[in-house]
């Protein structure tokens, strides 16, 4: 393993280089602008694929592909990327995702158009995104983290639905909040560890040292820098707001990959940092992310709109990963880290669909919609596909980050209450119940039934078209893929996340 | 094909994903082309597996019973057959005595491997299921498995199954002919086979959950085949979401035991540590509480049975395959597989009463009642399958396991064509299910729909010799409700299943009345069917009525076959009694059959109660007991209307309420907190203070400060610019730092 492997940085800022290529040609060349971005996006697939194939996967559980260089002396700040079995899976569907939202974009760009400046924010964001999940510095992370926040504020403030000002500076505002606790924290960590570093893979074993007491507080900041991007409750209301006004493109990446940062944080840097903390808290976050299963499940159940329904629904799923993590043992963590990918898989197809019946219907009103199923019956089918895989259905992706995830909670880790637990269980069980509610009330009312008068002849009401069909197509592909082979993302998470549990005794 | 069973459900499932790609391909109403001819072969295959079963070694020891058992799939199998050298305390003792060295002294511990060293090494016979598997996922340290268990009650179901989606698929290429969504049907009809075919060979208890599932799925699907009609997708979501809540039971039920059998979802390994003592009593307790649960949802026990009569708004061979004979029987697999489990849990042997013969025997006649005031043919038998679902239930309750099963058996055929009939009937009756109005003297007009109908009939009833008399009869003197030898007894259940006998001989009585005497009542030209509906109804009606030879007093095939006998099952030295033919339960019971059956034939044939007549509308009790059934006990109401309209109205609103106000509002607040200082702080510290000392510099700063005004007030693409820039020059000192 050479500290001189480029693959990571060059995977990570690709999109970069793209958006600057297009910065200069003239806005009024579109083609070119969406072929750039889906050249560069392809070329991100293609390395993806090196690196799947160089990964070695016996050794999962240990950092490979390292690249570790001097970045910022003066706070002995270094420019680490690493890739091991907790990154990848995030990390690849983060660049699988890609070319699917280009694909999606080429005849599905927003009011008010612009397709070179939508483009451009979204591979900026892509850098973004991908960095943050192989950035083994706390700085280099959170710089990652940060440079998320513009594209999407900018998405969503432009391209965005009619209340897009308010929903855009409060996704923003609220986000920054959050960080800068977190940032405190890091900056506390690196003053409180015996040689001061920004290392994440030394961290772990350095703090150590740090009093329990210490810890909890350190967690505490974490915990609502990370809580507020996963979101947990009561933290949530950014959520429906930004998704129900962010254009399809912004929402699937939003729900697919970006509410991620907050959980894969949670797992990687506090955690796995701060194993005592974890342990203190734990109780907190199991709480909060059951009473977000059943909080976001009733707050579906409310909904008029499908999309802010959806929205609501990413409250409750990620619950159930918070619930996973906050176990502490490797049953929670491996359901939540699959719970997150089968998540961004599954309610990104949701935001696509909800954007594709935007689109011909220009409303997403439930009870103006009806008789999809007649109407366009294949966006129909599959609409019924993504909310039973939603709704945890075995055999679909869903169904392994919950299950595990409710199992995990009967016998959490040592030093845990286990009453507590085992009634949190219970709890977040009769969780699925609802969201199988939710999320059949949904179907029924808008693909089941004849369509609506208002829309009955519509002519501008036509089935999945061919781009569609190409940026879903491997997403459905991959939601059942997973769900038959559950091991296939298994096995390459759990070494990483028994190297975490062992790293913190746990 | 023993090791290779997997074979049987990919068929169906493959048969899925041709229809799905090729079925409207082929043309309208062509799909079937692709069905039948798949299941066909699975069911050739599932022949040729219960041939091969039939024809196992038996006479084997406790180690011999293992051997067909792969290494990997099973912790316990392992110490058995390796004697046992690796284990703890438990197993050490077990590992000893099927080895033969140590006598009878441990009986407590494995009385079957006891059992098998005590006969000398292994005169008797033990079954020797057949596991094989396959890694799925890991999780720590442990792996998770798929696989497949066959033993007698997997090769009974698989035939079953693929016996009756056989028949159902000929069945309705005639009846949903032309239909829009033929395809569709189709592709469900394979789907579901599959899917029950995974679940009735599950390896684990994981692997059960996901075929528990996507039946469920299927039967969502096909209820709301015609989802154009809101009734119709009501009742499919009705049918999922109550299943859900039954899921629950299920899910914390496998988690309970999943810990419990030391982190396993083996299926024979939990089976074996129950049954060994090696798995808390009350944790089995716990955990067969909660499978009940689920038994109570899918198996459509009282009173979370109301979606299953409900769910008779898909097609009729869908009610037939799947509503009547095979999905709705796999609580009763669950509860056959896991038997120890609830066995012990329940603490069956010896006792007079527990949970699950109570449901099961309240189900019996509960449901028995509910079925006089039906109109609906259908909804008529549906309430008879809730009924005869509680007669299996109540045999596994008092630990009559075989006789669950025997009667699963029977009443799949006689069910099935029961159900097959009223399609026939209702094909012919422009459609309508409605006895009362749109039928009436069908007998000549569709005599072969009229003999079979008859026949399943007398079966149902439990009429001797037909199939349904033996299956029945068995359960009832299983309950040992006589004092004759039997696990338990169990009076109680015994008197329930006998009122519950008597109705239904009543109610399918003046089923027959309405359908099939009298005079025509519709307004269409009713028809017997063709070839395609007929023959698998007299196939059905056959089968209904010789099936019960299959296990008949003294030569017990059926038992033998279908029973398991070792380490993974409870024995005659826990309790587990097989009850003799009784002469005196038949006889009780056969009367009963009869003197329900006549009574109703005396009423609505000879119309001999003429006094009777009309009652329910003169007498104020009997009046209040009708308006009882006809609301089916008010469990609907309850169920749509308080409990899922409060969710789904105040709670929900209420909840959303104070998302929008109370949290929302304190995020709100807080960002308008913060304008409202920045304001305060601009007006009063800036512009008054810190601006007084600096409008002596201002005029130099006014140029810039027009420039600083065009990002502000400016165009996104600036602000996108402005950003990149601030990227590039990132990764500039990034490179330049590199070097």
């Amino acid at each position: 393993m050479t500290t001189n492997n480029w693959l990571l940085p060059t995977i990570t800022f690709l999109p970069l280089l793209a958006a600057a290529i297009m910065m200069v040609i003239p806005k009024g060349e579109e083609q070119l602008h969406k072929l750039i971005a889906l050249a560069a996006s392809l070329g991100g697939v293609v390395l993806g694929v090196v690196l799947l194939v160089r990964f070695d996967y016996s050794q999962a559980g240990v950092p490979q592909m390292v690249t570790d260089k001097s970045w910022i002396k003066l706070i002995n700040s270094r420019f680490i990327m690493t890739m091991d079995g907790l990154s990848m899976p995030l990390f690849i569907l983060t660049l699988a995702l890609l070319p699917l939202v280009v694909i999606y974009s080429w005849d599905h760009i927003p009011s008010p158009g612009n397709p070179k400046a939508f483009l451009m924010l979204i591979l900026v964001l892509q850098t973004g995104l991908l960095g943050s999940f192989v950035a083994e510095d706390l700085i280099l992370f959170f710089v990652f983290f940060e440079v998320v926040l513009l594209p999407m504020y900018f998405m969503i403030g432009v391209w965005g639905g009619e209340q897009r000002q308010y929903a855009s500076i409060k996704f923003f505002l609220y986000t920054l909040f959050g960080s800068a606790l977190m940032i405190l924290s890091f900056l506390a960590l690196y003053f409180l560890v015996p040689t001061p570093t920004f290392d994440m893979r030394a961290l772990p074993e350095l703090a150590k040292g740090i009093s329990t007491g210490t810890q909890v507080l350190l967690f505490g900041g974490m915990f609502v820098g990370f809580g507020i991007k996963v979101p947990m409750f009561p933290f949530h209301t950014w959520l429906p707001d930004a998704h129900t006004q962010a254009p399809t493109q912004g929402s699937v990446i939003l729900a697919a990959v970006m509410l991620k940062l907050g959980t894969y944080g949670f797992v990687r840097i506090a955690v796995g940092i701060l194993p005592e903390g974890a342990r203190k808290w734990a109780p907190v976050i199991a709480v909060l992310a059951v009473i977000g299963i059943i909080y976001g499940a009733l707050g579906c159940l409310a909904q008029t709109d499908m999309k802010r329904l959806i929205a609501f629904s990413s409250v409750a799923h990620m619950g159930f990963v918070m619930l996973g993590v906050s176990t502490l043992t490797h049953y929670g963590i491996n359901a939540a880290m699959f719970g997150m990918v089968a998540h961004g898989l599954i309610t990104g197809m949701l935001f696509f669909i909800a954007g594709s019946i935007k689109d011909r219907f220009h409303t997403l009103e439930i009870r103006r919609l009806g008789g999809l199923l007649i109407q366009a019956p294949r966006l129909g089918w599959i609409l019924g596909f993504c909310t039973m895989a939603s709704l945890g259905l075995p055999g679909l992706a869903g169904f392994w980050g919950e299950f595990p995830a409710i199992l995990s909670a009967y016998q959490p880790s040592d030093g845990l209450n286990v009453a507590l637990f085992r009634t949190l269980m219970v709890i977040a069980a009769f969780g699925t119940v609802l969201a199988a509610g939710y999320l059949l009330w949904l179907f029924q009312r808008t693909a089941f039934g004849t369509p609506t008068e208002e829309f009955a002849d519509d002519p501008h009401i036509h089935d999945v078209t061919l781009h569609e069909w190409v940026a879903w197509v491997p997403m459905l592909g991959a939601i059942v893929l997973f769900g038959i082979l559950p091991g296939l993302m298994f096995n390459v998470l759990n070494p990483a996340v028994e190297a975490l549990l062992r790293a913190g005794n746990l | 094909m023993l090791d290779k069973v997997w074979i049987i459900p990919a068929l169906p499932a493959l048969g899925f994903l041709l229809t799905l790609c090729f079925g409207k391909r082929l043309g309208p109403s062509r799909a079937h082309f692709i069905g039948i001819p798949i299941v066909g072969v699975a069911f050739v295959l599932a022949l040729v597996t219960a041939g091969q079963w039939m024809a196992r070694d038996g006479a084997l020891d406790e180690r011999g019973a293992v051997s067909d058992i792969q290494q990997s799939c099973s912790r316990e199998a392992t110490t058995i057959s390796s004697g046992g050298a690796a284990a703890g305390d438990g197993t050490a003792n077990e590992g000893s005595t099927a080895e033969g060295g140590t006598g009878g002294d441990v009986v407590s511990a494995a009385p079957e491997a006891t059992r098998a060293a005590e006969s000398g090494g292994g005169t008797e016979e033990l079954t020797r299921p057949v596991i094989r598997c396959l890694s799925w996922w890991h999780s720590g340290p442990l792996q998770f498995d798929i696989g497949t268990q066959l033993d007698g009650m997997a090769v009974l179901l698989l035939v079953v199954v693929t016996t009756i989606s056989l028949l159902v698929h000929v069945y309705s290429s005639d009846y949903v002919n032309g239909d829009r969504r033929y395809t569709h049907y189709f592709a469900f009809l394979s789907l579901f086979t599959a899917s029950m075919l995974f679940f009735v060979l599950a390896e684990n208890t994981l692997q059960m959950m996901v075929g528990w599932e996507l039946v469920g799925v299927c039967s969502f699907a096909l209820i709301g085949h015609w989802w154009e009609e809101k009734p119709n997708s009501d009742a499919a979501l009705k049918a999922f979401l109550t299943n859900r809540v039954g899921d629950v039971g299920l899910m914390i039920g496998v988690i309970v035991l999943f810990f419990a059998a030391g982190q396993n979802f083996s299926i024979y390994d939990i089976n074996v540590m129950a049954n060994n003592g090696r798995i808390n009593h009350t944790l089995l307790l716990v955990s067969s509480c909660c499978l009940i649960a689920a038994v109570m949802s899918k198996s459509g026990q009282f009173i979370l049975h109301t979606w299953l009569p409900d769910a008779m708004a898909g097609p009729t061979p869908v009610s037939a395959l799947i509503h009547a004979a095979t999905m709705v029987v796999a609580g009763i697999y669950m509860v056959g597989r896991l038997y120890p489990v609830f066995f012990h849990g329940l603490s069956i042997a010896g006792s007079s009463i527990n949970l699950l013969a109570v449901v099961g025997s309240v189900t019996a006649v509960f449901g028995a009642l509910l079925a006089f005031v039906q109109k609906d043919i259908k909804k008529v038998l549906a309430y008879s399958t809730v009924s005869q679902l509680g007669f299996m239930v109540t045999a596994l309750g008092v630990g009559a396991w075989t006789a669950a099963l025997f009667h699963l058996f029977t009443h799949a055929f006689f069910k099935a064509g029961l159900f097959l009939g009223a399609g026939s009937l209702s094909h012919s009756c422009g459609h309508s299910f409605d006895m009362v109005e749109d039928m009436g003297g069908m007998r000549k007009v569709m005599p072969r729909t009229f003999w079979t109908f008859v026949v399943g009939t007398l079966s149902l009833a439990g009429i001797f010799p037909l199939a349904g008399f033996w299956s029945k009869d068995e359960i009832l003197a299983g309950t040992g409700g006589l004092g004759n030898a039997a696990t338990g007894s169990y009076y109680f259940a015994f008197i329930m299943l006998l009122v519950a006998a008597a109705f239904t001989a009543a109610y399918m009585t003046r089923t027959i009345w309405y359908a099939f005497y009298g005079e025509y009542r519709g307004h269409g030209h009713p028809h017997e069917n063709g070839s395609r509906i007929t023959v698998p109804l007299v196939i059905l009606a056959v089968l209904g009525a010789i099936a019960g030879f299959a296990n008949l007093p003294g030569v017990l095939t059926f038992e033998h076959l279908v029973e398991p006998v070792g380490a993974y099952f409870p024995g005659h030295e826990q309790g587990l009694v097989h009850a003799d033919f009784n002469l005196a339960v038949a006889i009780l019971s056969t009367l009963a059959a009869v003197g329900g059956g006549l009574f109703s034939y005396l009423y609505y044939f000879r119309r001999s109660f003429k006094p009777l007549e009309g009652f329910s509308g003169r007498n104020r009790v009997a009046h209040a007991g009708k308006t009882l059934l006809e609301n089916k006990y008010y469990l609907d109401k309850l169920y749509t209307d308080i409990i899922v309209g409060s969710i789904k109205k105040p709670i929900a609103a209420a909840a959303y309420w104070v998302n929008q106000h109370v949290i929302d509002g304190v995020v709100n607040g807080a960002g308008k907190g913060a304008v409202v200082a920045g304001k305060f702080v601009y007006e009063k510290v800036d512009q008054l203070l810190v601006d007084g000392a600096v409008n002596g510099v201002g005029s130099v700063a006014e140029s810039s400060g027009g420039e600083l005004r065009r990002f502000q007030t400016g165009h996104v693409q600036q602000y996108a610019a402005l950003f990149f820039a601030a990227a590039a020059l990132l990764c500039g000192v990034f490179v330049l730092i590199l070097g």
